[in-house]
C-alpha cells in the first residue's frame, strides 16, 4: 500500500515552504547581490549554513529551542497553547531554515549575471528601484527564480533528519514521505519501503531533469553571452 | 583558502579519531539496544579490565541492528531489546542458536521532568489530565518499548482517550529526549533510562505494572559471521555472572532467565 497521506502531506509542506522561500529569497538575494556593504559575506555565510551543517545540528538546536526549557518555546506555548515541535507549523519553520540556501543561491546567481548597464539604463530613464526590479531584474533572472523555487521544493521533499528529530511521526501532520519510508524499513516492510522510495526517486529525477533541462531552453538563455 | 579549510578539517578529524585506531588488544564489537545506554558502559569497562580486551559498542534501535546484521554488518555480539529479532536471525542463519541468552526483561515507566508541572503519581491514568499536552512513546510499529507502551495504554483502556496526544520517538532513547527537551510533557520510557545518570536528576518516574503489557524480553546472541567467537563467548559468559545480573537489576532491568 502506497502511503498517499504522507505523499500529500509532503507535497503540501514543500509547496508552502517554497512559496515562503520565494518571498524571502527575492529581497534577500537582491540585497546580497547589489548591496555594497562589507558584511554581506556574513549574511551570505549564515544563509548557506544549512548546506554544510548536518541536519542533526539544525534538528538538535530546533528541538532545544522549541521545548519548554527555552524562552522561545515557552513564549510559543503560552501564545498558541501547544508546543511548536510535533506540529505542521513547526515543520514549515524548520524546512524554511533547512532549504534557505537552495532558494537564495540560484536567485542571487541569476541577479549577478545581469548586465549592469541594463539596470543602470532603467534607473537613468527615471524608473524607481522597485520598477527596475519588477521590469528589468526579475524578467532577466526568471530562470534562476524558477530554479530556486524548484530546488527548494525538492530539497524540502528530501528532508529527513530534522523531521525525524522534531516531527514526532504524526500521520497527516508530520509523517513525511522520507519518515514513512524509514518506518517501513524499520518495520522490515521492504516491499512497501521500495514502492514509496521508487516514487521519490522518479520525482527527484524529474525535478533535476527540469532544472538542468531548463538551462538549455532558448527562451530561458542568459541575456548576455 | 579552500585548501586551508580542508587541512584544518582533516587535522581536527585526525586528532579526534586517532586514539581509537590504536587497538593492540583483542577487540569485540557489540551492537546494543539503546535502553542499555546507561547500564552497559560500566559492564563493558569491567569486562575490558578483566579480559584485557577492547569492546566497541554501538547503541541504536534493535530493529536497525537486525536489518544491518542480516546484511552483513561486522558486529560480533547483538544485544536486542526484543528477543524476537535474535530468534529471527537464528532462523535465517545469521546468528548462532546455541548462543541465545535472555539477559534481562525491560521495565516500562512513566517519566516527566520535575519542572513540567505534571503529576504522574496516578500512573497511566494521569495521562488523561488536560495539562498533559503531548505524550512521547517509542514507535509501536517497530520499537519493543513502543509496543509495550501501546499495550499498557490499551490495558488501562485509555488508549483512545490519549491517542491524539501521542508523539512517536524512533527509539526509546530519542523518546526520552523528546520529554527531556521539554517538547512533550510526559513519556513512556525504559526504567533503565529513567534511573540512568542523565535523566535521574532531572525527572521523576512512576513504574508501569508489568502485567499491563507483554514482557519486554531482552536477548543477546553471537553473530554467525563473527571472526572473534571465542571472545564473544567469553563476553556472554560474563553477562551471565550474578554480579552483572545484579548491576543490570540496579539499572532497571529484571533479571534474565
Amino acid at each position: 500500500m502506497m502511503d498517499w497521506q504522507a505523499i500529500a502531506l509532503t507535497a503540501r509542506l514543500a509547496a508552502i515552504v517554497s512559496v515562503i522561500l520565494l518571498i524571502i529569497s527575492l529581497p534577500l538575494a537582491h540585497w546580497l547581490t547589489f548591496s555594497r556593504r562589507r558584511w554581506t559575506f556574513l549574511v551570505e555565510s549564515i544563509v548557506s549554513l544549512p548546506l554544510v551543517l548536518p541536519p542533526t545540528v539544525l534538528g538538535f538546536y530546533l528541538l532545544m529551542s522549541m521545548g519548554s526549557r527555552s524562552p522561545i518555546g515557552r513564549w510559543w506555548a503560552d501564545w498558541t497553547g501547544h508546543t511548536l515541535a510535533f506540529t505542521f507549523e513547526g515543520l514549515v519553520i524548520a524546512s524554511v531554515l533547512y532549504s534557505l540556501p537552495f532558494a537564495v543561491q540560484p536567485v542571487a546567481a541569476a541577479f549577478a549575471q545581469i548586465d549592469p548597464s541594463l539596470r543602470e539604463a532603467s534607473a537613468t530613464l527615471g524608473a524607481s528601484g522597485f520598477r527596475t526590479f519588477a521590469r528589468v531584474t526579475l524578467p532577466l533572472s526568471i530562470e534562476g527564480v524558477i530554479a530556486g523555487l524548484v530546488l527548494s521544493f525538492a530539497h524540502t521533499v528530501g528532508e529527513f533528519g530534522v523531521v525525524l528529530m522534531v516531527g514526532g511521526n504524526l500521520p497527516g501532520i508530520t509523517r513525511t514521505v522520507s519518515i514513512s519510508i524509514y518506518d517501513h524499513v524499520q518495520a522490515l516492510e521492504y516491499g512497501q519501503a521500495n514502492q514509496t522510495a521508487l516514487v521519490l526517486l522518479a520525482f527527484s529525477m524529474l525535478v533535476l531533469m527540469a532544472v538542468y533541462g531548463l538551462r538549455r531552453r532558448p527562451w530561458a538563455a542568459a541575456p548576455i553571452a | 583558502m579552500r585548501w586551508f579549510v580542508l587541512l584544518v578539517a582533516m587535522l581536527a578529524a585526525e586528532s579526534g579519531y586517532g586514539r581509537v585506531s590504536a587497538q593492540p588488544r583483542r577487540a569485540l564489537t557489540v551492537a546494543a539496544a539503546s535502553d542499555l545506554q546507561a547500564a552497559l558502559p560500566e559492564v563493558i569497562a569491567k569486562f575490558e579490565r578483566e579480559s584485557n580486551a577492547t569492546v566497541i559498542v554501538s547503541f541504536g534501535s534493535s530493529g536497525n541492528f537486525f536489518a544491518q546484521i542480516q546484511n552483513g554488518a561486522p558486529y560480533d555480539v547483538y544485544l536486542s531489546a526484543d528477543i524476537d529479532y535474535p530468534k529471527q536471525l537464528i532462523a535465517t542463519g545469521h546468528a548462532d542458536a546455541s548462543s541465545l541468552y535472555q539477559y534481562a526483561t525491560g521495565r516500562l515507566v512513566l517519566w516527566t521532568r520535575k519542572d513540567s508541572g505534571v503529576d504522574i503519581s496516578g500512573g497511566l491514568r494521569s495521562l488523561t489530565d488536560a495539562r498533559v499536552m503531548r505524550i512521547a512513546i517509542a514507535n509501536p510499529k517497530y520499537a519493543p518499548y513502543g509496543r509495550a507502551a501501546e499495550a499498557a495504554l490499551r490495558y488501562e483502556k485509555i488508549y483512545d482517550a490519549v491517542r491524539g496526544k501521542l508523539v512517536l520517538g524512533e527509539n526509546i532513547s530519542q523518546t526520552a529526549q523528546l520529554v527531556d527537551s521539554g517538547n512533550a510533557s510526559v513519556g513512556i520510557i525504559a526504567l533503565s533510562l529513567a534511573v540512568g545518570p542523565a535523566l535521574r536528576a532531572r525527572g521523576t518516574y512512576s513504574e508501569i505494572p508489568a502485567m499491563t503489557h507483554p514482557p519486554i524480553d531482552q536477548a543477546a546472541v553471537i553473530v554467525s559471521a563473527s571472526a572473534r567467537k571465542p571472545l564473544a563467548r567469553e563476553f556472554l559468559a560474563y553477562l551471565k555472572r550474578p554480579d552483572i545480573g545484579e548491576h543490570l537489576h540496579r539499572f532497571g532491568f529484571t533479571a534474565g532467565r
